[in-house]
């Protein structure tokens, strides 16, 4: 089913979105219509819903860090999280797999509802709920172990030894990551090795071996140089058509490029959610049209 | 002189400084134990002299030379007047004179100035024998059943020859008495247990007993052959004798059976002098020791600590890594796990003969003593357990080493990059599997590092193993060919406890004294390649790892 990707969505053409010739590298203020999809399909309206959040406080100790947050992420579309440092965004994001539970004197109220389960349960297995929320961090955090390694640990940890069938999803997901002709021929080297780029696709092909639902992307270009950073946005966009993903970032023109929606939060509140043409190009809110425009954050 | 100080300069020197007095002690010592200790295994060259007595008489000595000082002339009393010298300081010399069972005692300080001449004659023997250490003097015949024999060959060639006999037949005395009648006494051992254990039982039936019975009297009967056997083999190796004439006159006849070699210093070249060094440096670390210690070689005891390091190891890797795990991954972090953290610290500074009364106490008595009431209740009142011996030897230096692994573990782990954990745990693994399939495993190199300065710990203490199984000669090893062929409740020798017991408690101390630095030695080399097998493996560890640090 990965397999088939290629030919169902090729990949963008390279001029389409990061680099048009005529694009302003540092836009201050941003021309939206620069930025956005010329070709980009009209958002379907008859969407479903994968993530519900539902009246969300969460509490590090006595500070709050998130306020009555409540949004709907659409499934097997682009859902980008924006704002300021320190406003919450990451916190968030790691609401949606509980990552927030490895950290002491934290308390979440309010709901979370996966595909109408609640995740916040204290009942819920965690370690299932991590199976069916990948999740992509800020630095590139392969294992030190070799590649065909780092990728096959997910279905290791369920149990997977059939060597055959290893091999498949560790092939299928290095070629779903557009990493496979470039590591093909060093599968048991250490993924040590590999440049930060190919790491962080490297961690993306370890997220979608064990074919998650959601993949929360946390930030996961912020340590790579502008070419990597391309290679991974069009991975987003190839990797929606099979995945709900949710990414963090604090690069606007990044939200712009790769969203279909955007969530825009200030000192944990959930400011403004919509999709990302309308967020960018005709805010509802006074605060969303100063942080897009680049006149505070 | 102010620039200079603001400079930074002095910092510099007095921190090289301390480096190099480190260095110099270092090297030194190991030179000093080097010198002094393989020093001892060269074959000296045996000097003949006269020398003037106390009453005027001249008499002759046969030694060999093994110190020598300088003391003022007032120290020495009844120093005849009449000596030439009138030097304020005199020589003062060491003679070995050999010869222990017949002069005595086998040092002897001289006084240079009474020295009226020497010689080194070239046919001087030196015999070492299995008693009463080595006796020095002229090969003037050999014999045969009492009687001379009368041969073309030189008398050397012969002795050579019979000597070489003498060697096979020794050997194959050895081999019966050690292995074949140890390993029967061994069985006979285990079938008297196993009918006292029937008998206790209460099941000791007739059928029962007659099976005993029957495999008594095979090894009975096995047991006897042998000591025909042996009988013969000893009737072979008493035939030969060999006539030596010592520095008094003396003619003396020594069985060859006695005779470990014989060689003539005097005569050998270099070349040759080299080769029986390194026959008698490998004897020393290659055979057993003999008279009390002072001769032969110390293989059981660099066997024992060996062994006892490696239990060891066994013990307290798994238990300080388990224990470290805990301490960081699981428990709270609060003022109690703080408090257990010090008070783990805190046991490495225990001075190591209190573990040694507690081992003594608790492993020994307790569980040794509870150990011998379950399993081995055949053999009461008689211990197995319930005695000092290699296993409580090992615990005992496990649970004195384990604060250094825990604490070192624990470093390891927290090192471990927060990433990494999430990144297994984003992946749906639990705690326990990302420990398993990815902490634990990079944090090997740290816990090697804490088995490296265990090991190097425990092989070096002396005084709690005095207390809980170490002795000065253990009559056979803790391994052989018997099973379960490792007898963990055996006693053992331990290479420090060696040397403590060959350097004090040895009634021939100059004798002793170069095995205590031989025997030093060897610990410090033995430590060293522990140490180095120990890196080996963290350093591999370590590649495999490497990016994580």
């Amino acid at each position: 089913m990965l397999q088939n990707n290629r030919e169902r969505t090729p990949l963008m053409p390279k001029e389409t979105a990061a680099q048009r010739p005529d694009k302003p590298v540092r836009a201050h203020a941003l021309d939206i219509s620069l930025l956005s999809r010329s070709d980009r399909e009209p958002v379907a309206r008859e969407q479903s819903e994968c993530i519900a959040v539902t009246d969300l406080n969460l509490y590090y100790g006595e500070k709050q860090a998130l306020k009555d947050v409540s949004l709907s992420i659409p499934e097997k579309h682009v859902t980008a999280f924006i704002g300021p440092s320190g406003c919450g965004k990451t916190t968030l994001l790691r609401c949606f797999n509980r990552m927030n539970d490895l950290i002491d004197n934290v308390r979440v109220e309010g709901e979370i509802l996966l595909h109408g389960q609640n995740i916040c349960d204290k009942r819920i297995n965690v370690a299932e709920l991590r199976r069916r929320v990948g999740m992509v961090f800020q630095k590139p955090n392969p294992f030190p172990k070799s590649v065909y390694e780092n990728v096959a640990y997910g279905l290791r940890i369920q149990g997977i030894k059939n060597r055959r069938r290893l091999d498949k999803v560790v092939e299928q997901a290095l070629k779903a990551a557009a990493l496979w002709d470039e590591v093909k021929d060093r599968l048991n080297d250490s993924a040590m090795g590999l440049s930060g780029g190919q790491q962080q696709r490297l961690v993306i092909a370890r997220a979608i071996a064990i074919e998650p639902e959601v993949l929360l992307l946390d930030e996961p270009a912020s340590a790579l140089d502008p070419a990597s950073t391309l290679k991974i946005e069009e991975l987003m966009y190839e990797l929606k058509t099979n995945y709900t993903i949710v990414i963090v970032t604090h690069n606007m023109q990044q939200a712009a490029r790769v969203s279909d929606f955007t969530a825009f939060l200030y000192l944990g509140e959930l400011i403004e959610f919509d999709d990302t043409n309308t967020l960018f190009t005709n805010p509802k809110m006074k605060q969303t049209e100063n942080y897009v425009t680049g006149r505070y954050g | 002189m102010r620039e200079w100080i603001r400079s930074g300069s002095p910092w510099v020197w007095l921190n090289a400084g301390a480096v190099s007095v480190c260095l110099v002690m270092v090297l030194g010592l190991l030179l000093l134990i080097a010198v002094r200790g393989l020093g001892h295994f060269w074959p000296s060259n045996i000097v003949q002299l006269h020398h003037l007595e106390e009453d005027g008489s001249a008499e002759r000595l046969i030694g060999e030379f093994v110190d020598h000082e300088k003391i003022p002339r007032e120290g020495v009393a009844g120093l005849s007047e009449s000596l030439p010298s009138k030097a304020h300081l005199i020589d003062r010399y060491l003679l070995k004179i050999g010869n222990r069972d017949l002069f005595g005692r086998d040092f002897r300080w001289i006084v240079g100035p009474s020295i009226l001449n020497s010689e080194y004659p070239k046919h001087l023997t030196a015999v070492e024998r299995h008693e009463w250490g080595n006796l020095y003097g002229y090969l003037i015949a050999l014999k045969e059943r009492g009687e001379v024999i009368h041969s073309d060959q030189p008398n050397w060639d012969v002795l050579q020859e019979r000597l070489a006999r003498k060697q096979g037949l020794f050997k194959e005395i050895r081999h019966l008495e050690k292995d074949v009648v140890g390993a029967i006494n061994y069985r006979m051992e285990r079938l008297r247990l196993k009918e006292r254990g029937l008998e206790l039982d209460g099941v000791l039936d007739r059928a029962a007993y007659r099976n005993i019975e029957v495999e008594r009297t095979d090894l009975q009967g096995e047991y006897d052959q042998l000591t025909k056997r042996l009988a013969d083999l000893y009737d072979a190796i008493g035939r030969d004798g060999a006539v030596f004439e010592i520095a008094d006159g003396r003619e003396v006849e020594i069985p060859i059976s006695k005779i470990v070699r014989v060689y003539q210093p005097n005569r050998m070249d270099p070349l040759e002098k080299l080769r029986f060094y390194g026959v008698k440096l490998w004897e020393f670390v290659s055979d057993e020791p003999r008279e009390a210690n002072t001769e032969g070689g110390i293989l059981p005891a660099i066997f024992g600590t060996a062994l006892m390091v490696m239990i060891m190891s066994v013990f307290v890797t798994p238990f300080g890594v388990v224990a470290a795990v805990y301490l960081r991954e699981y428990a709270k972090q609060g003022p109690l796990t703080r408090l257990i953290r010090i008070a783990v610290n805190n046991l490495a500074g225990v001075p190591s003969v209190v573990y040694g009364v507690f081992g003594l106490g608790f492993f020994v008595y307790v569980l040794g003593g509870s150990i011998d009431q379950l399993f081995f209740r055949e053999a009461l009142p008689g211990p197995t357990f319930g005695t000092p011996g290699l296993m409580w030897a090992s615990l005992t230096l496990a649970i004195l080493t384990v604060p250094v692994v825990i604490v070192a573990t624990e470093e390891g782990l927290s090192r471990i990059p927060r990433a990494i954990r999430e990144g297994s745990l984003a992946l749906g693994a639990t705690k326990a599997e990302t420990l398993w399939r990815t902490v634990l495993p990079m944090t090997a190199p740290a816990m090697m590092t804490g088995l490296i300065l265990a090991v190097a710990r425990a092989a070096g203490e002396v005084a709690p193993l005095m207390l809980v199984g170490v002795v000065k000669l253990a009559p056979s090893l803790a391994m052989d060919g018997n099973f379960p062929y490792l007898h963990l409740d055996r006693k053992f020798m331990h290479l420090g406890f060696h040397i403590y017991d060959v350097g004090f408690q040895s009634p021939n101390v100059e004798a002793a004294r170069p095995l205590v630095y031989a025997t030093a030695l060897l610990l410090v080399l033995l430590i060293i390649v522990l140490n180095l097998a120990a890196i080996h493996i963290r350093n591999r560890l370590r590649e495999k790892y490497n990016a994580a640090e």
